[in-house]
């Protein structure tokens, strides 16, 4: 049988979503925020709100979401998404606004911003991915790093006497009573993908139920900072992070 | 007759912003500049023209929230006074940046540091100069009168949106909290989103079938890129100092010397000037009603009929430096200044200028 014959559309199994640019990504090879930006895209086309959604891209490895993902975009200042989000809503109570940051835009530099707007019950969806790291910026100690953990800002591993414990801000974001939706998951296979889609999903459906924040964080890999291989990172990911973030819905109201 | 209603110099602001068709307010209190944001939550603007109004976490918030909302190509607004707009640098090196239109009021106190709640004018390098890293300027309103606090809340969206730039009202504690007539003017309807999408092109209304994306972001990381972001920036500047410098002259033209004072000391300085003038010293005041662009050219039109010119200002010398770049030392260019919140009198300028030309 010839290629043509078997390339037909009743054969099609998949395709990718249009809301998905098809510009290279410039992540590194295994790392999950690709992932997570098709299943954001996934989410939009399968909704039917690309014209309504705006996104709002961070300081991070992530800055250049917009290049991915076909809908309007505002960059933000590091730290700064939530805030620019709240505006945007209170402004466009008819669009679907989500932000999208990494560990230390979110839980580092921005966590003031994030905890208000959470706690004052944005309609938003905030996507976090928490790496442990600064990806960016070639792999400094984040507030979410594990103990023990050997990033360029903490040579020796992570002290708590010297750096303080792993910051958990999703159990804090879920102590709030501005949040409807409070979940971690991860990507590193199949079935957590589609667990993920399923809960990113169920965020941006909240927002259009005025619910209040739904916030989705994803643990994830930055196997460039960690220095392993992908399918290294994804192991370490399970076998160490996924003890101190464990999976699954902290609050679904 | 227009009505007519005696209010603080703060209270106009709000009233202005609601009246001009803003379509939201975001702030973080701070004197003397809170009753902006009380007389705002009093007036419950969402019920009447929609606008919203938000007390934000910080005035690293309000700034962002700004950024948020001007992307959307919406009116927004903040105001706070010195050391919240010290907060607000960032975001407004950023929303220079990302060529997004904004009015920041900035009623001054003194400083630096948490200094005094009390009137001041240190921080025009700030509001002129940058404050925010990188080449940026922005349009910088002063008003001297309530009216004008209120009138230019107005002005300074119109500037704000022809240029796509950040536009301030660089007031100040005494002009803020001093209470005189104001005629309120008509009503403006906010822009309705169609309005919106029409002359905004580039704000973030949701991508529809027939456009690509709206981006809004500062980022440029190739090198010719963002020398072309830069030049764009400039061009704009440029076109500012060339189409919107703004000025107010007392009795210069027949003047041998001149003070250059804004805001509240240019009332005080109009009091000297007419004391000066019954005793026959043939003072004038320029009164610069943008501080960016500065009036460099009306300087430059009088030095040559002038013996000297003197900078007065709630500080230690800083609009002083614009003066005397214009001056280019042609005549000599004093100074008088006081700090602490203490507001000298038209006679105590009077004496300064005496002292400084008989020196
Ligand atoms: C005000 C400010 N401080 C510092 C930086 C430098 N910086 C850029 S990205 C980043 C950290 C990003 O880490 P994270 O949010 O975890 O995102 P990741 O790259 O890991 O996805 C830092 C510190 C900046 N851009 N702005
Ligand atoms: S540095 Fe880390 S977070 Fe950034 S793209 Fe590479 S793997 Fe991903
Ligand atoms: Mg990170």
């Amino acid at each position: 049988m010839d290629i043509k014959d078997i390339m037909k559309p009743e054969n099609m199994v998949y395709s990718k979503t249009p809301v998905l640019t098809s510009t290279t990504m410039h992540y590194c090879p295994g790392c999950s925020h690709g992932t997570v930006h098709k299943l954001i895209a996934e989410v939009i086309e399968e909704m039917g709100i690309q014209e309504k959604t705006i996104g709002i891209s961070p300081v991070g490895c992530a800055v250049f979401a917009y290049n991915y993902v076909d809908i309007d975009w505002q960059q933000a200042a590091h730290g700064r998404a939530p805030a620019l989000a709240t505006a945007t809503k209170r402004l466009h109570p008819e669009k679907y606004v989500f932000t999208y940051q990494g560990d230390g835009d979110l839980a580092s530099i921005g966590t003031a911003e994030i905890m208000h707007a959470c706690n004052r019950g944005e309609n938003i969806v905030v996507i976090f991915i928490n790496n442990g790291i600064y990806g960016m910026t070639g792999g400094q100690m984040a507030p979410t790093t594990l103990i023990g953990m050997k990033t360029a800002t903490s040579p020796y591993g992570r002290d708590p006497k010297l750096h303080g414990m792993p910051l958990k801000i999703t159990n804090l974001i879920a102590q709030l009573d501005g949040t409807c939706y409070v979940t971690r998951q991860a990507v590193h296979n199949a079935a957590a993908a589609r667990k993920t889609k399923r809960a990113i999903r169920k965020a941006f459906e909240n927002s259009a139920l005025g619910k209040g924040t739904s916030f989705v964080e994803v643990v994830s890999t930055c196997n460039s900072g960690w220095k392993l291989s992908p399918v290294a990172a994804n192991e370490w990911m399970v076998e160490n992070m996924f003890p101190e973030y464990p999976m699954g819905d902290l609050k679904d109201r | 007759m227009a009505e007519k209603i005696l209010m603080k110099g703060n209270e106009a602001i709000a009233h202005a912003a609601i009246r001009c068709g803003c379509d939201g307010y975001f702030g973080y209190p701070i004197t003397p500049q809170s009753e902006i944001m009380e007389t705002l939550m009093e007036e419950q603007p969402w019920e009447t023209t929609g606008m919203v109004v938000l007390q934000a976490e910080s005035e690293t918030s309000s700034i962002n929230m700004l950024y948020g909302g001007a992307s959307c190509g919406k009116k927004v607004m903040t105001s706070s006074s010195s050391p919240g707009l010290s907060l607000m640098c960032e975001g407004l090196s950023y929303l220079a940046g990302a060529e997004l239109p904004c009015l920041v009021v900035n009623v001054v106190r003194g400083g630096p540091g948490l200094g005094t709640i009390q009137p001041g004018q240190g921080d025009y390098f700030q509001a002129c100069k940058g404050g925010g890293h990188g080449d940026y300027r922005m349009i910088v309103l002063a008003p001297a009168s309530a009216q004008e606090m209120y009138d230019f809340v107005d002005l300074s969206f119109e500037l704000a949106f022809k240029y796509r730039n950040p536009a301030m009202i660089l007031s100040d504690g005494v002009i803020g909290q001093m209470m005189e007539k104001v005629e309120l003017r008509p009503m403006k309807p906010r822009w309705t989103n169609e309005e919106i999408i029409k002359s905004m092109p580039w704000a973030t209304t949701g991508k529809t079938p027939d456009r690509k994306q709206n981006v809004i972001t500062s980022l440029a990381l190739d090198a010719a890129v963002h020398e072309r972001l830069n030049h764009t920036l400039i061009a704009k500047y440029k076109q500012m100092e060339d189409e919107e410098v703004r000025f107010e002259s007392v009795q210069c033209e027949d003047a041998e010397h001149v003070i250059v004072a804004y805001g509240c000391m240019a009332r005080i300085c109009e009091s000297t000037i007419e004391m000066a003038r019954k005793e026959g010293i043939k003072l004038g005041l320029l009164r610069p009603i943008t501080l960016f662009p500065f009036p460099k050219k009306e300087i430059n039109r009088l030095v040559p009929h002038l013996k000297s010119m003197m900078s007065v200002e709630l500080s230690t010398g800083q609009m002083l430096e614009d003066v005397q770049l214009a001056v280019n030392g042609r005549i000599p260019v004093n100074f008088f200044g006081r700090l602490g919140g203490i507001v000298p009198s038209p006679e105590e300028v009077l004496e300064a200028f005496k002292n400084s030309i008989n020196k």
